[in-house]
């Protein structure tokens, strides 16, 4: 299976009274609370974080887009993974994606993603999600009856400017271009692999399977809530007639290894509080506007993660926020020694039939050393004992086919005189 | 439809079915109604009802008006719309009240097409932006406060607007929430994200005698709008500010809000 390492960038100095006095940590949270000189030190600690994460053996590295919001410090992930495509070798790089209907024209997403493709020796995975509500609608302005299908002829644009040889017009219903000749054009062909961050949209299971890409489902709320998500998408896929492949599948899931439970959990408490309860304090009012999920969705009543994540935060107004004892017993986050941790990831991949695992092992507040020892211990001692998962038998078609590593470029020391 | 006296009639527009209700005698007196459309006949058409024949047909999107607002991307869509739909109710060239985003509308479409409308009564439109004074917005949710954002009486604006109807089996009760969400989603596509949609470069065509009427309380669109619509249409014979009603004025003072 492919183990990656995924970054939220979140802003670790929101205050301790953080949920008491602000209404929400996305859209309209306070900018006062933005320290820019220390954010400088975030973004570099985040920068090597993830370069570490991938020479230490990570399959690939995740980074995704949010906007005004303090726990995702990346608007644009193309900026930080274009560092990634310099500063690291092998490791796939997994943006998470760019929200297409965000981007005006949407050849714009076409370039980059191409320019991060040939920079980076053919390691993009292209991944196009919707985008929240709070990112798209409030945040972007975009009309939440219209995001869907402007995000959908977005896609089309964006794989026909990849592919088509020759010169195009393009006479969309959002978009009207007379020249499309998006210069240059991905390293892989015929594209770089397409993943779908998602939520539990049936619209969205369907499209994935129709147009062979991976379905990765990013929630914060761990694998025991993830299951009925993830039984769905399967359930469809069956339906559809499609294979079990696990790597069309991704799973996200928060982790913290030590070298024993107890140990590791006095060492995640705090860093997994701070983001259970001061990261995801957003508020109810930005979770679901009119038209963001489709009636069909609403009918079948699976809820958004987003939605979820609105019930929490006003659960958590009500009844006081999640113990760190909950959140460990729910599973939003997988604690224990590299044995235990490997036993219960092992059993989450099967159960979930997901081949592309997601970890998220720098969450909340935690710091640049404790970051590194999670991620070290991971590497050196959890990962060996599940990478064979489902290699036998599998095909993961939907990974990067970079250059050889021989024909790849490296970038020369530079020399600090 | 189950209101004394009120007829209900299917008229074609778009190629899909959208229901006109209709109620009274006389001169026939155009209705088009608010945010969240009507999903029963209220009091305050009853009141319109007692001096003229009230015609109401319903928005693309709203209860009753189908699905066709999935089609209209831009504000001439939405207007040929209003228009084809004025016709289709047999109300082409008559007097016209529009509440909100029904206000909005019928405003737009006297200034695309004068002949269209006769005589104006327009309830809070949205259209106009001041700056200063931003409209509330109407699209984020948090379910305890849109019955307050809406009206004045927000506890029985929620029961009788927000909540299904009792007895309603677990299907239905879904079905009936996703026509509110429908309507809420309709009015987003042509609204959100509530920025000036140009009327104020149109308002100049509206020619027809035009009477403005403003819940004093309004959260949605400040009464300090109704001057400035009042100062940028020259046939604005009338600017009634209603003591005690929000947005929804219909609700909130059905007897002020009719007398107009």
């Amino acid at each position: 299976m492919k183990l990656l390492w995924f970054h939220l960038m979140p802003y670790t100095d929101l205050p301790d009274d953080f949920t008491k006095k602000h209404a929400s940590v996305w859209v309209d949270i306070d900018s006062r609370l933005f320290d820019a000189s220390k954010a400088h030190a975030m973004y570099n600690d985040f920068m090597d974080e993830l370069e570490f994460a991938a020479e230490i053996g990570f399959d690939g590295v995740c980074v995704n887009e949010h906007h005004q919001n303090a726990y995702g410090l990346m608007p644009s992930p193309n900026i930080i993974a274009a560092s990634l495509a310099r500063r690291t070798r092998d490791a796939a790089i997994v943006v998470m994606g760019n929200s297409l209907a965000l981007y005006n024209p949407p050849t714009r997403v076409a370039e980059e993603f191409a320019m991060l493709d040939v920079i980076s020796g053919g390691r993009l995975v292209a991944g196009f999600p919707v985008g929240t509500p709070m990112d798209t609608v409030f945040c972007y302005g975009q009309n939440p009856s219209q995001l869907r299908e402007k995000y959908l002829e977005a896609h089309d644009l964006v794989m026909k400017a990849w592919t088509e040889p020759d010169v195009f017009a393009w006479n969309g219903r959002f978009n009207k271009l007379r020249y499309v000749n998006t210069w240059p054009k991905p390293l892989q062909k015929p594209h770089p692999p397409v993943w779908i961050p998602g939520g539990g949209s049936i619209e969205t299971w369907r499209w994935c399977a129709e147009m062979d890409y991976v379905y990765a489902y990013l929630s914060y709320f761990g694998y025991k809530l993830g299951q009925a998500t993830m039984d769905g998408f399967w359930a469809e896929m069956d339906r559809l007639g499609k294979d079990r492949n696990p790597f069309r599948a991704g799973f996200l899931q928060f982790v913290g290894v030590a070298e024993t439970r107890k140990e590791a959990l006095e060492m995640y408490r705090e860093p997994a509080e701070y983001f259970f309860n001061r990261c995801l304090h957003v508020d109810a009012r930005w979770a679901n506007p009119a038209g963001y999920s489709s009636e069909a969705t609403i009918r079948a009543r699976v809820a958004s993660q987003v939605v979820a994540a609105a019930t929490k935060a006003s659960d958590s107004v009500a009844y006081g926020p999640p113990s760190f004892e909950e959140i460990v017993d729910k599973g939003y986050v997988i604690i224990g020694s590299p044995d235990e941790v490997a036993e219960q990831l092992r059993e989450v991949a099967v159960n979930m039939n997901v081949g592309q695992l997601m970890m998220l092992l720098q969450y909340g507040n935690m710091n640049k050393e404790l970051a590194f020892h999670n991620t070290e211990l991971f590497a050196k001692r959890v990962a060996p004992q599940l990478k064979s998962l489902f290699e036998d038998k599998w095909e993961d078609r939907w990974w990067p086919k970079p250059l050889a590593r021989e024909d790849r470029s490296v970038p020369r020391q530079v020399v600090v005189r | 439809m189950s209101a004394a006296g009120v007829s209900e009639r299917l008229v074609k527009v778009g190629g899909e079915s959208v229901r006109v209700w209709e109620k009274g005698k006389g001169e026939p007196l155009g209705y088009l109604a608010g945010l969240g459309g009507l999903l029963e006949w209220t009091p305050f058409l009853d009141k319109l009802a007692e001096r003229r024949r009230v015609v109401v047909p319903s928005l693309p999107g709203f209860p009753g008006g189908g699905q066709l607002h999935r089609q209209l991307d831009t504000l001439a869509d939405w207007v040929i719309c209003t228009l084809d739909l004025l016709e289709a109710a047999g109300l082409d060239g008559k007097d016209l009240v529009g509440h909100s985003i029904g206000g909005t509308l019928a405003a737009e479409a006297a200034a695309f097409s004068r002949a269209s409308v006769k005589s104006l009564v327009l309830m809070a439109p949205f259209g106009l932006y001041d700056e200063n004074d931003p409209p509330g917005d109407p699209f984020n949710r948090r379910a305890n406060e849109v019955a307050a954002l809406f009206s004045s009486k927000p506890a029985e604006f929620a029961k009788a607007r927000l909540t299904p109807p009792a007895g309603l089996s677990a299907d239905d009760a879904t079905e009936w929430t996703i026509v509110q969400i429908r309507a809420i989603e309709a009015a987003s596509r042509l609204l959100w994200p509530l920025g000036e949609l140009g009327l104020s470069k149109r308002l100049h065509r509206i020619t027809c005698p035009v009477k403005l009427v403003w819940g004093a309380e309004d959260r949605i669109i400040p009464a300090s709008y109704a001057k400035l619509f009042a100062q940028r249409l020259p046939s604005a014979t009338d600017l009634q500010i209603v003591a005690g009603a929000g947005h929804a004025l219909d609700f909130d003072a059905p007897e002020a809000a009719a007398k107009v």
